[in-house]
């Protein structure tokens, strides 16, 4: 044990123990998410500008193509690669814990990593114009199903390494008791990550194999299920971690402190039995699925999920009233909010992804995973205007606030202009809200999502769509655009910080288990 | 401090408001499942309940055979098209109709009556597809080696468009077909 003292330094900050090891691989895999989103976000501004009528800018191709990197490299390689990082951060820096096996990690980082070039190169060399869900019989070449799964695989040895780390610590004395409820978020977080890249393991190793011929063929209602108990289940673990970093938001810009324990742990367990069954909602309309099985999985297992939401969206701002409240901030009923530290990147952020998610995301997320209301939505751009209010404006803007203390805290780098920073959180959130909107109203009057040319120009018939759909498109474009300038302040503002090759000097002190039984 | 280990004994009751809003939480919940199963039992649109497995080549059988007996002829008795895909009008007393999607059409462009009660069958000859019926804004997945039957009455007379709205490869942009409601 004590031949590991010497690998720490303290933070200056918080008086956290950063074990080294740990914080190089936290350091690898942060730089290789916000790659992934850069590329994903240029993907995203070409798209934006094709959807937009008075500029469809690229060839029907290139659009389709762009869509499947698009959505891979935001929805898979970003969110996962960030939370990789996040989880070591939890079961380490939080805990001032040891990582057990550095070199098991580095191997987990190098099979995510050759899956991230694998399945891009597949994509942009046009081996792969399957679009995210790469529904059955549509084949891409073998190598886009094995970039997934070797980058599968390595999340999940990342996630064991996650719970190795914590019972290793846990024996060695690093800490006892009760996770810290950040900590424990992200565990339930892991625990939802398991089973869904077990999911997606056992829906893309058979199509891999399919894909070789060694596999005949593969019935295309069964991938749909398959898919999205991994496609769905997947944006669970970014609940699970947004919500997480929520609260450690609060912790870190008002000293907030969990209402309840009880309360939020509760919460947090709802997502994790709720959830994965609730995926079903994507099969809303499909064959093959009796009504039943359809209203049980999305109804009474989804709302679980959603009572868990509504529990969070009540525990972290009132949380963060009694810390505002403790301040002085007394006068009235929202002098708390009014005096709020806005200016900090991560209060702005952490409040207007809340808001965004629970108002935007959440609301039309609930409604639309109705049978009924599903047949009104299912595939127009309401789908998209939706997710797009959870996964970015939430769980995208939520991570990039957290990164603007990520890179002093973890990484040792001074962020340049923490008031850029608050900007361009507003620019990304609004931007986004704006887009959703565009989608969402142009999807209620019927506009398909995934679509290049909704005029139908080079088809047999056209289908005249309102002036207001062609409007709302507008507005999709525009939204799309402010958006885009917002992603691009965030990548110059983490890359300029990240890569400065002066670190703030590592404070290395001794550290050994503080509970050690002997 | 969420950053914090909590005291150990933070299985504590919950207050007050915490008990309120949990109350509110459950209403909300209850309401939202009630509703589905409610307008399954009450409401006048629901998505489809029959489905079969088929396989594509069997229901291509199907489908030319329901277009070869129900086809709208002209006075050569040669099948009347649109665009090169043949109108069928189902004979009185047909119920079960048929489309047929493949990249990138849907065949055949159906005639339907006002008021009258069909069953549509939809499956795919090659990849997933989408039944975006257009204005009305009523969607399904196509999906190959299913048949999925719609129970529809046509409500409203005049022409409406079927889209995909279900990638399908590069064509997927020109995929289009047409139902028309006559009185």
């Amino acid at each position: 044990m004590s031949n590991h003292a010497n690998e720490f330094r303290t933070c200056p900050a918080t008086g956290l123990k950063v074990h080294m090891p740990a914080e190089r691989l936290m350091y690898v895999y942060a730089v290789t998410a916000v790659v992934c989103l850069l590329l994903g976000g240029v993907m995203a501004i070409l798209l934006a500008l094709t959807r937009w009528p008075a500029i469809h800018l690229l060839p029907a191709d290139l659009f389709y193509r762009f869509l499947t990197a698009h959505g891979v490299n935001m929805l898979i390689f970003w969110v996962v690669l960030f939370e990789m990082a996040g989880v070591m951060f939890a079961s380490t820096v939080v805990l001032s814990n040891r990582l057990p096996a550095p070199k098991f990690g580095w191997l987990n980082f190098i099979l995510m990593f050759t899956g991230v070039i694998m399945v891009n190169y597949t994509i942009f060399t046009g081996g792969a114009d399957v679009l995210f869900t790469s529904y059955v019989p549509m084949k891409a070449e073998p190598n886009y199903y094995l970039g997934i799964i070797l980058f599968a695989v390595g999340a999940i040895l990342n996630c064991v390494h996650f719970l190795i780390t914590l019972v290793i610590g846990r024996k060695e004395g690093y800490f006892q008791g009760s996770l810290p409820l950040f900590s424990y978020g992200i565990f339930i977080a892991v625990v939802i990550a398991l089973f869904t890249l077990l999911a997606g393991a056992a829906t893309y190793i058979p199509v891999w194999l399919w894909s070789l011929g060694v596999i005949p063929s593969i019935d295309a209602e069964l991938y749909r299920l398959g898919f999205w108990g991994f496609g769905h289940s997947a944006q669970q673990i970014n609940l699970a971690a947004m919500v997480s970093i929520w609260y450690l938001l609060g912790t870190l810009t008002v000293g907030s402190k969990p209402t309840n324990e009880k309360f939020s742990r509760l919460a947090f367990l709802l997502y994790l039995f709720g959830i994965n069954l609730g995926s079903v909602h994507h099969l809303l309309v499909d064959p093959g699925l009796s009504n039943s099985f359809r209203v049980f999985n999305t109804s009474y297992l989804m709302y679980a999920a959603t009572v868990g939401s509504m529990m969070h969206a009540f525990s972290i701002p009132s949380s963060i009233e009694i810390a505002q409240r403790a301040k002085g901030f007394t006068k009235g009923t929202f002098d708390w909010l009014v005096n709020a530290p806005w200016k900090e990147p991560g209060f702005s952020g952490m409040f207007l992804s809340l808001i965004i998610f629970g108002f935007g995301g959440g609301t039309t997320g609930v409604t639309q995973g109705t049978e009924q209301i599903n047949m009104m939505i299912h595939n127009t751009l309401r789908m998209p205007g939706h997710f797009h209010v959870t996964v970015v404006g939430g769980t995208t803007l939520a991570f990039m606030a957290l990164t603007y203390y990520f890179l002093p805290l973890v990484l040792r780098k001074n962020v340049i202009g923490m008031k850029l920073a608050t900007a361009q959180i507003w620019i990304f959130g609004i931007g986004i809200c704006i887009m959703s909107t565009g989608m969402s109203f142009a999807g209620i009057l019927g506009v398909p999502r995934r679509h290049w040319d909704v005029t139908f120009a080079d088809a047999i018939f056209q289908v005249p769509f309102s002036a207001t759909a062609t409007t709302m498109l507008g507005v999709l474009g525009i939204g799309g655009v402010m958006a885009f300038v917002g992603l691009l302040m965030f990548c110059l503002i983490a890359a300029i910080s990240a890569l400065n090759p002066k670190s703030m000097p590592a404070k290395m002190e001794s550290h050994t288990p503080q509970y050690a039984k002997n | 401090m969420s950053l914090a280990t909590p005291d150990k004994n933070w299985w504590q009751p919950l207050d007050k408001d915490e008990k309120m809003w949990l109350k509110v939480c459950l209403l909300v919940a209850l309401g939202l499942f009630l509703m589905m199963p409610l307008f399954h039992l009450y409401g006048k649109q629901n998505p489809p309940t029959r489905s079969y497995r088929v396989e594509p080549a069997q229901y291509k059988e199907l489908v030319d055979k329901f277009i070869e007996e129900n086809a709208v002829r002209d006075e050569d008795g040669d099948i009347v098209d649109m665009e090169g895909i043949p109108v069928v009008e189902p004979k009185e007393g047909v119920k079960d109709i048929y489309l047929l999607s493949q990249k990138w059409m849907f065949t055949p462009i159906l005639k339907l009556k006002k008021g009258v009660e069909y069953q549509l069958h939809m499956s795919s000859l090659d990849l997933n597809h989408g039944f975006s019926l257009q204005p009305k804004n009523i969607n399904f997945q196509i999906v190959p080696g299913y048949d999925q039957v719609l129970k529809i009455t046509p409500r409203d007379s005049g022409e409406f468009y079927i889209i995909c709205n279900e990638y399908c490869e590069i064509g997927h942009h020109t995929m289009i077909g047409k139902l028309i409601v006559t009185e």
